[in-house]
């Protein structure tokens, strides 16, 4: 197979909230294109996604290239990039969107724009992509695709009067869609004589070929056997095998201008291959590299321990092996009083947190114990330096301290219309700033800056809560802003704990801790003594409650046949002490923290 | 009345003579039928319809403590105690055969405690005489509370009335006497509780056995306590009426010697002493247990717990052991520390060490120490103080931790 003529190529992503069918649509695509035999569909698309689990594999995009002959008699290269599609991976979806020239925005005919829908659909016209609007799910009854059209129209600001009305459920017009595809998406324009110049699109490891890098060429070709560089990390290496999917792996001899595929070499580490960084010819390299790569960047950090001490080897291990696949995870060893030892963890959102902590749980069969998630915190010292603080606990003394910045976001949220006064009760109550607040049709849209410490919290689910799960909510981080934050102490029988030292903002912090010290008061349990549980910034008090102590307990008939059934009460209580956190002098259950850390309020 | 406080200083039981060196060899025979079953208890008692064969179990028991002497020879019994159960059920001549056996097995002390369990049923009190005669020298009445209705509450099948007479009855009897009286009844409150306690210490002899109403599993008592039908103390009552106890007992010179058992001086139940100074005792009957020492190691034994079980498989292996468990010396550790803080004389650490292979953590008992729940007696001893006594099973927990 050679190259394809660049006129002919058209790379393209979908864009699409969740359950508005962009799986569908991609299956009907490669089926209609010949792709795979209508058997093979369900044969080969859900073998090859059951090999990619059992090897362990997270492809985070990935690309089918699909032969199309169009009515104008010719046949084209189609290039289908998947995306995640969510927030936590923005950076990575943008460099996919990057390697394309236009979008298919997919929109549920009935339930219209979510905002998932529109921080995509902007990133797209970001990178200047021609979009071609699809109205999904025509077919149903309560489908209303003119009111969706005008929709669009409003509410993200492109043309949709040619919108494709479709229903990838029943393969209804998916002609249209290849057309428009072929008719209204431009070609690349890249220069085949100049030096390579390729994006790194996304990476991931294979227990066979090893690290399987994909790719989209810009300019020049990419050869086996080529000796090629990656600007950015300055590694260079040697291309053992090109090729691209269809969705089948598929061997070529080289990929040219404007293409999309995958290439192989000695490359150990997923961690060694950055999203976004550009790839060139180790022997004659092009002038400038690509503009927009950056390194992976953690934003919500959280400890993670396992439950059983003794698991801990086992955890490092499994987190080693996840890393290997997805290098914008990061861990680094972390002691806890209270917890044991474990790691601190950084992760690009809150849904990436969840996915790894699910895959650590779920396929390495490990019991966890996640801390309550924090962000990244910008410290200027007073001598002039700056840090960055990861865990609470290693917070500087705070003479030393001249100001702290948090992360804010700017969040996007649609919701009908009767939720809308708790939603803004609830972005107000976090420390919101509103934006904007417009309505689309009978929906309305807020936009807030929002602090991200106060939405990692338990932000989504209050936001389910008060909306029913009507809402739909979207967000990007902004900026470091400077705040009033101070670090909340727990003081457990005047013993401060670690594992529960917050950062929180000067006007939450009596809130925050008040609801602390209440519901550690029910999860300590008595003791001989009475144990105060306080809240403090600094030395100054902000809330407390007490552990009363232990009145009467005392087994009252003990002969000589309850020895043995008292004595294993006993033995178990040992053993539940053995679970417990020594602090001072008043012993913690496991249990206790894991329940403080986790609370709502 | 107003609640009583404990007084300052009094003296409390066994902090004049130490105790022996050695905790004797004790026998329990356990009878496990009783005429109903109360709702509080969860002994191993079982309510037969049709009439027992009292001879064939008299003859297992005899088999049984047989057996039990193989595996602990030459032994010098200085307490049998008949427990059940109501063993009050069996015939004196039962009881009888029984004694000839554990004589017949082991030499008894000329002096031993011969202590059988009664209930004060007008029935069972005909049958004293006849205990008294098989050997019984003291006796434990199941009185539980002074009051009819309270009884009925309890699920007793006996009245106050026939309390006192059995009482009486006994106290003519036998050289030796206790009953047992049951507090912290729903709604009862520290000062009724006292006056009751009052009028039986008028009643009592040497020993009196005051246990606080505790819900145990698998009683009918739990089964309403669950579907909150049964309004039991809070914790500060409870703590209010185990004040209330020591203060009156001790006012009338019946401190408590254990947890739940009180005596005049030298009125201590021998044989339940053998269990709280971890010493050795033999289990006969089913669902006994015992704890003999051979080849250096001491072995927890229990039997198997339904009478008709037992009785087949004594029939026909000679013993009716369900278990027989070597115990660790942190097993054994535990166990002594359970029973021994028990006693308000407390434990010897010398002991202790030989029998848990390693001494209590100092850092442990030091924070008990300057809590106020553990006080030293000398080098060797330590005990529970009053206020520890309250929270033992926490206090244990710390030590054995």
């Amino acid at each position: 197979m050679t190259t394809a003529p660049q006129k002919n190529i058209r790379n393209f992503s979908i864009v699409a909230h969740i359950d508005h069918g962009k799986s569908t649509l991609a299956d009907r695509l490669i089926q209609a294109t010949g792709g795979l035999s209508d058997r093979e569909m369900k044969d080969q698309v859900l073998d090859s996604m059951d090999i990619e689990r059992e090897r362990g594999i997270t492809i985070k995009a990935q690309t089918v290239r699909l032969a199309y002959t169009a009515k104008d008699g010719e046949t084209y290269t189609l290039n289908l990039m998947d995306t995640p599609g969510h927030v936590d991976f923005a950076y990575e979806v943008s460099r996919s969107l990057a390697a394309c020239e236009g979008s298919l925005l997919v929109v549920d005919a009935s339930q219209g724009v979510e905002a998932q829908t529109l921080a995509n659909v902007y990133q797209a016209i970001d990178n200047n992509h021609e979009i071609v609007p699809i109205l999904n799910k025509i077919d149903l009854p309560a489908a209303e695709p003119d009111r969706i059209k005008q929709q669009i129209e409003e509410v993200i600001g492109i043309d949709a009067s040619n919108a494709v009305p479709i229903s990838a459920k029943t393969g209804l017009n998916i002609d249209l869609v290849l057309e428009a595809i072929v008719e209204r998406l431009p070609p690349p324009n890249g220069d085949p004589d100049a030096p390579l110049k390729a994006m790194l699109v996304d990476s991931w490891y294979d227990t066979y070929l090893g690290v399987v890098v994909l790719v989209r060429i810009i300019d020049g070709h990419l050869r086996k056997g080529d000796r090629i560089r990656m600007m950015g990390s300055g590694a260079a290496y040697d291309v053992e095998r090109v090729g691209w999917f269809t969705p089948k792996m598929v061997s070529s001899e080289a990929l040219g201008p404007g293409e999309i595929g995958f290439f192989t070499g000695s490359i150990k580490e997923v961690a060694d291959t950055r999203v976004g960084d550009t790839i060139t010819d180790d022997r004659r390299p092009t002038d400038a590299a690509l503009p927009g790569f950056r390194p992976a960047q953690p934003v919500v950090f959280c400890g993670l321990f396992p439950v059983d001490a003794a698991e801990f080897e086992d955890l490092r291990a499994a987190m080693g092996k996840l890393r290997l696949n997805d290098a914008s995870f990061s861990f680094e060893m972390e002691t806890s009083a209270a917890l044991g030892f474990g790691f601190r963890c950084g992760f690009l959102g809150l849904l990436h947190l969840e996915i790894i902590q699910e895959r650590l749980e779920r396929e390495f069969n490990l019991d966890l114990i996640a801390t309550a998630p924090s962000v990244v915190y910008r410290i200027r010292l007073t001598s002039g330096d700056e840090i960055e603080l990861h865990n609470p606990a290693d917070m500087p003394d705070v003479v030393k301290i001249d100001t702290i910045s948090e992360p804010w976001i700017r969040a996007t949220i649609l919701t009908p219309d009767e939720y809308l006064g708790a939603i803004l009760k609830l972005c107000q109550d976090r420390r919101g700033i509103q934006a904007d607040l417009s309505y689309v049709g009978n929906r309305a849209m807020v936009i807030y800056d929002l602090p991200l410490n106060e939405v990692v919290f338990d932000f989504y689910d209050r936001l389910k809560s008060v909306s029913k799960g009507y809402a739909s909510f979207d967000y990007q981080l902004t900026d470091y802003r400077e705040g009033d934050l101070v670090k909340m102490q727990i003081l457990v029988n005047a013993e401060p704990v670690d594992a529960l030292s917050m950062l929180v903002h000067k006007t939450q912090a009596e809130r925050r801790g008040r609801a602390m010290c209440e519901k550690l008061k029910d999860l300590i349990p008595q003791h001989l003594f009475v144990i105060p549980i306080q809240a403090a910034i600094g030395g100054k008090i902000i809330a407390r409650e007490t552990v009363r102590a232990l009145r009467k307990d005392v087994t009252a008939k003990c002969y000589g046949g309850d020895v043995t059934r008292k004595r294993k009460l006993l033995e178990k209580q040992k053993e539940g002490k053995k679970r417990m956190r020594q602090f001072g002098k008043v012993e913690i259950p496991q249990e206790a923290f894991i329940a403080a850390l986790k609370m709502d309020e | 009345m107003s609640r009583l406080a404990v007084p300052a200083g009094s003296a409390r039981a066994a902090d004049a003579a130490p105790p022996p060196a050695d905790p004797g060899f004790g026998v329990y025979v356990h009878w496990p039928f009783c005429a109903a079953k109360c709702p509080y208890c969860d002994f191993n008692s079982h309510v037969r319809h049709a009439p027992v064969d009292q001879a064939r179990f008299a003859a297992a028991l005899a088999a049984e403590a047989r057996a039990m002497a193989e595996r602990a020879p030459g032994k010098r019994v200085t307490s049998i105690f008949l427990g059940g159960g109501t063993p009050s059920l069996m015939a004196p001549e039962t009881v009888g055969a029984v004694l000839d056996a554990v004589a017949a097995a082991w030499t008894v002390d000329a002096d031993a405690e011969i202590s059988m369990e009664a209930n004060p049923s007008s029935v069972e009190a005909e049958r004293f005489r006849g205990y008294r005669a098989a050997g019984v020298n003291r006796v434990s009445l199941g009185v539980q509370a002074l009051d009819d209705r309270e009884l009925r509450f309890l699920g007793r099948l006996h009245d106050v009335d026939q309390a006192l007479a059995a009482i009486r009855l006994a106290r003519e009897t036998f050289p030796r006497l206790s009953f047992d009286l049951i507090y912290g009844r729903p709604g009862q409150t520290p000062e009724a509780w006292a006056a009751e306690l009052e009028r039986a210490i008028g009643l009592a002899s040497d020993h009196l056995s005051l246990y606080q109403l505790t819900i145990e599993p698998d009683t009918m008592f739990e089964k309403l306590y669950r579907a909150g039908k049964l309004a039991m103390p809070d914790e500060e009552t409870g703590a209010a009426l185990y004040a209330v106890t020591q203060a009156v007992c001790e006012a009338h010179g019946m401190p408590a010697y254990e947890v739940s058992n009180h005596a005049v001086p030298g009125g201590e139940c021998r044989h339940n002493l053998v269990y709280w100074r971890y010493g050795e005792y033999a289990g006969v009957g089913p669902g006994a247990h015992g704890r003999l020492v051979s080849g250096g190691r001491r072995h927890a034994l229990a039997t198997a717990r339904e009478p008709e079980r037992w009785l087949a498989r004594v029939e026909s292996w000679g013993d009716g052991v369900d278990a027989d468990d070597i115990l660790s010396e942190e097993e054994a550790g535990d166990e002594m520390l359970l029973m021994g803080l028990r006693l308000v004389e407390g434990i010897d650490l010398r002991r202790y060490r030989a029998i848990a292979g390693r001494g209590l953590d100092p850092g442990r008992l030091a924070d008990l120490v300057a809590h106020g729940m553990v006080e030293t007696i000398g080098p060797d001893r330590v005990r529970a103080t009053r206020a520890g006594a309250f929270v033992l099973d926490a206090v244990v927990a710390d030590l054995a931790a």
